[in-house]
């Protein structure tokens, strides 16, 4: 027998567990409609599979995983999709959400389902996937994809299953290990051995005497799984205050079980787990508690998910009108559902009714008397007051540095403090708050960044820029100073140029640029005329002495022409005559590009022949410039 | 007479020793640049709109340690006056209306259709969210957009629409309880009554 660690602080609020545990497990019938959220996880929203119209089969993919954080969906029963869109989804903030909605059709057609091998045959990997397709979360309320939490790299030493169902008024765990005790060890015994064969710890509440006894009776005296029965107190069910109960040990900050060698498991997941490993079911319905003063037959129900709150209040004999708050989860730790059409989902352990009397609205707050009885119940050892002080400053780096993150929202400091404050809403403020405020420091500094390197980037380019430029420069003064050492001998016009081809062209810009000057002076010349500006006589000499030059330089050049027997008009023809033909190749080239495969055979040949064409036509043009000018 | 010159000795050694100590951790120690702005950078919100009069969020980090007013910031809003406030240990102070009022964050969106592809978006936005090519439709990385209306102006066609970001369940969060105490409530209803009849 494990030795119990007592859970420090926590509370022993009414149970009113008997209301859905003296009733037998009961199915309800099946609804119209049934409407899946794409996201009942924590993670990434699954990505529809299906369309709008088509027929599912019961356990057929609908929505698959988005990633390693995510679940998939499959349809809970046979059907058409009726619409994929936003419905009001099952959430504090009575938002709506993207749902896959499918009209039953009451035929509960199951896909074909193999039957599969025994799982000690297959591999870790294997049953991993195999529980991660079936779309299997955290059944207690976190809604954490279980592989994730499967596939640690840690090495486990124990598997502690959660069975405390500590919670006031939820008993759908207590049910389960009831009538499916079976599936349950199943399920333990597929996690064993994924996990190596950890020692394992099956811890539940004495309140619950009937399924202890069915648990012991599943596991006719097994050695290596021991029950271990703790006293009911809440919150013993909390995953890091079930660690310490049952080991002493504490789960560091921001750690996980996983640190300490520990890995914790809710019942329901392992029933599950059992149903996608021996069955090969996906899944898709889970067993939750309805109960409440208000509800004509509160008791446990194995419920489709996707089943709409309505339905599920209607089936158990619930007036509609008048109900003064509806709870999902317990009353502890639950939010009001603001929508009854929103559905039960994976999360989704219990829907409470209750009237006035049974669970009043809060009295309004008064101030704090600084009791301290909220720290004497804190099972996480904060300073509720402290960071009641903090939040309601909005001091929330402050609250950080005191451990909010920490705090698990059970709500037993809210439960005692006699000035009915809601510090829970507060912490929950909060952390939601300096969440948010996380995050937008992350997107500032990453937006930060990115403007940064778009920075950088400019700088970059406009230095290479100058750079370029620079190194324009230097090589043009190198031709520069080339070209000045080449012309030293023509000025004197006698000797025969290296390159007459050259030279004939540097006198060609000669010409030109005497011509651009010229111009230009002129313009001046006329703008200070007509504004009979006094500089007029000296641009007039330069007009002159630009003339001279201009008249000079096509002397030479068309000396050049003569010495080198060039025909202007002959050269101007087949200049003209290359121009086209290239002007041909490219036209074919583009009709080519537009023609069918079949038309091309003949369009390539045309083409051949005009590149053909062209190139003899350059080649006239070459040989005549470079000074074969009979030909 | 000797301890005079003894003692005037050793404090002279101990000032050389300390000189030369604080003159080599002035050359090898020295803080580059003013580690100043670097804080009061991150606290601003980033988007680089220039609505504060200054070509993006350093520079206006910059003329802030240099003694300009902290409140000309509409991204920010009053958050970031107070943060601000509180690393330089100055007054806060109300938003200057004149640089524009504290809107909720928004994000670009173009209206695809009407997009011609002239790229004048693209070299406007400050943090390389906008993604396309010359003649051909462009689109807002929405996860990195900083709603800072800088694409809007340059755009020919006017095209581009500040959206406002929709809450989604997965950014909500509880928001504060309105903490009503008892005895509050009938102050408040007394007060109301009076308001009314005055």
């Amino acid at each position: 027998m494990t030795d119990i660690f007592l859970l420090q602080g926590g509370i022993h609020p009414p149970q009113h567990k008997l209301q859905s545990s003296s009733q037998p497990l009961r199915t309800l019938p099946l609804p119209s409609q049934l409407i899946l959220p794409l996201g009942q996880h924590v993670g990434a929203l699954a990505t529809p599979e299906v369309a709008v119209g088509d027929l599912v089969l019961k356990g057929q993919l609908i929505a698959s995983a988005n990633g390693t954080i995510s679940a998939s969906i499959h349809a809970p029963t046979s059907g058409r999709i009726r619409a994929i869109e936003q419905r009001p989804i099952t959430h504090p903030s009575g938002m709506s959400g993207p749902c896959i909605v499918i009209d039953t059709d009451a035929q509960e057609r199951w896909l074909d389902i193999t039957e599969p091998v025994d799982y000690r045959q297959r591999s870790k990997a294997d049953l991993l996937a195999c529980i991660h397709q079936a779309g299997i979360t955290g059944l207690g309320g976190s809604s954490f994809p279980t592989t994730v939490k499967l596939s640690t790299e840690a090495s486990i030493t124990t598997l502690i299953v959660n069975a405390a169902e500590c919670e006031p008024y939820i008993t759908a765990d207590d049910c389960l290990l009831r009538y499916h005790s079976a599936q349950v060890v199943d399920g333990i015994d597929i996690v064993l051995h994924l996990l190596g064969y950890p020692h394992c710890l099956i811890a539940i509440e004495d309140n619950k005497p009937e399924a202890i006894a069915a648990l012991r009776a599943a596991l006719q005296n097994r050695t290596d799984i021991d029950v271990v029965v703790i006293p009911t107190k809440y919150p013993s069910g909390g995953e890091k205050q079930l660690v310490q109960i049952l080991t002493g040990q504490e789960v560091p900050h921001g750690g996980i079980p996983a640190d300490l060698g520990i890995l914790c498991q809710n019942v329901g997941t392992l029933g599950a787990v059992a149903d996608a490993i021996l069955q090969g079911y996906p899944l898709i319905s889970r067993i939750t508690t309805v109960t409440g003063s208000y509800v004509g037959q509160p008791g446990n129900y194995r419920v489709l998910l996707g089943t709409p709150i309505e339905h599920l209040l209607t089936a158990t004999e619930t007036p509609l009108d008048n109900i003064e708050r509806l709870i999902i989860g317990g009353p502890m730790m639950g939010f009001s559902l603001q929508n009854i059409q929103a559905p039960v989902i994976k999360s989704s352990n219990c829907v409470l009714v209750p009237d006035t009397q049974e669970l009043p609205w809060p009295d309004p707050a008064q101030d704090c008397i600084r009791c301290g009885h909220c720290e004497q119940v804190c099972p996480a050892k904060l300073l509720p007051q402290q960071l009641y002080w903090f939040a309601k400053a909005h001091e929330f780096e402050k609250a950080r540095q005191y451990n909010l993150m920490d705090c698990i929202e059970c709500g037993a400091c809210a439960w005692v403090c006699p000035s009915k404050i809601p510090l829970v809403q507060y912490y929950r403020f909060a952390k939601g708050r300096s969440q948010a405020k996380l995050v937008e420091k992350y997107r500032s500094d990453h937006a930060r960044q990115r403007f940064e390197v778009r920075e950088q980037r400019f700088l970059q380019a406009k230095v290479d820029k100058i750079n370029r430029r620079q190194a324009r420069i230097t090589t043009a003064a190198h031709q520069q100073a080339e070209k000045t050492n080449h012309s030293q001998p023509l000025s004197s016009d006698k000797l025969p140029s290296v390159n007459p081809v050259l030279q004939l062209k540097q006198l060609k810009t000669a010409v030109a640029l005497a011509q651009t000057k010229l111009k230009k002076a002129t313009q001046a010349l006329s703008d200070a005329e007509s504004m009979q500006s006094l500089s007029r006589s000296k641009l007039a000499t330069t007009v002159a002495a630009l003339q001279a030059g201009l008249a000079q330089a096509e002397k030479q050049f068309q000396h050049q022409q003569q010495t080198m027997g060039l025909d202007p008009e002959r050269e101007k023809s087949l200049k003209i005559a290359a121009v086209k033909a290239q002007a041909e190749v490219r036209q074919l080239q583009r009709t080519l590009d537009d023609v069918e495969e079949s038309g091309r055979t003949a369009s390539t040949e045309q083409l051949a022949t005009a590149k053909t064409l062209a190139k003899v036509a350059r080649k006239q043009l070459d040989i005549y410039l470079q000074g074969d000018h009979k030909t | 007479m000797s301890s005079i010159v003894l003692a005037i000795l050793a404090l002279l050694s101990l000032a050389i020793v300390f000189g030369s100590i604080l003159g080599f951790a002035a050359v090898y120690l020295r803080v580059v640049g003013n580690p100043l702005v670097d804080q009061v950078n991150s606290l601003l919100p980033q988007t680089q709109c220039g609505q504060c009069g200054y070509p993006g969020c350093r520079p206006y980090a910059q003329a802030i340690v240099k003694g300009t007013a902290i409140n000309k910031c509409p991204p920010g809003g009053e958050s970031t006056i107070h943060a601000l406030a509180d690393l330089l240990d100055v007054d806060p102070l109300p938003l200057d209306a004149e640089h524009g009022v504290e809107k909720a964050r928004t994000v670009a969106y173009i209206r695809e259709e009407e997009c011609i592809g002239c790229t004048k978006c693209i070299q406007a936005c400050p943090v390389d969210a906008i993604l396309g090519a010359a003649k051909r439709m462009h689109t807002v990385i929405a996860d990195e957009c900083t709603g800072c209306d800088l694409c809007i102006e340059p755009c020919p066609v006017d095209c581009i629409d500040m959206l406002p970001i929709e809450l989604a369940p997965t950014s909500w969060y509880w928001q504060q309880p309105d903490n009503l105490i008892a005895t509050d409530r009938s102050v408040l209803v007394q007060s109301t009554s009076r308001y009314e009849y005055d």
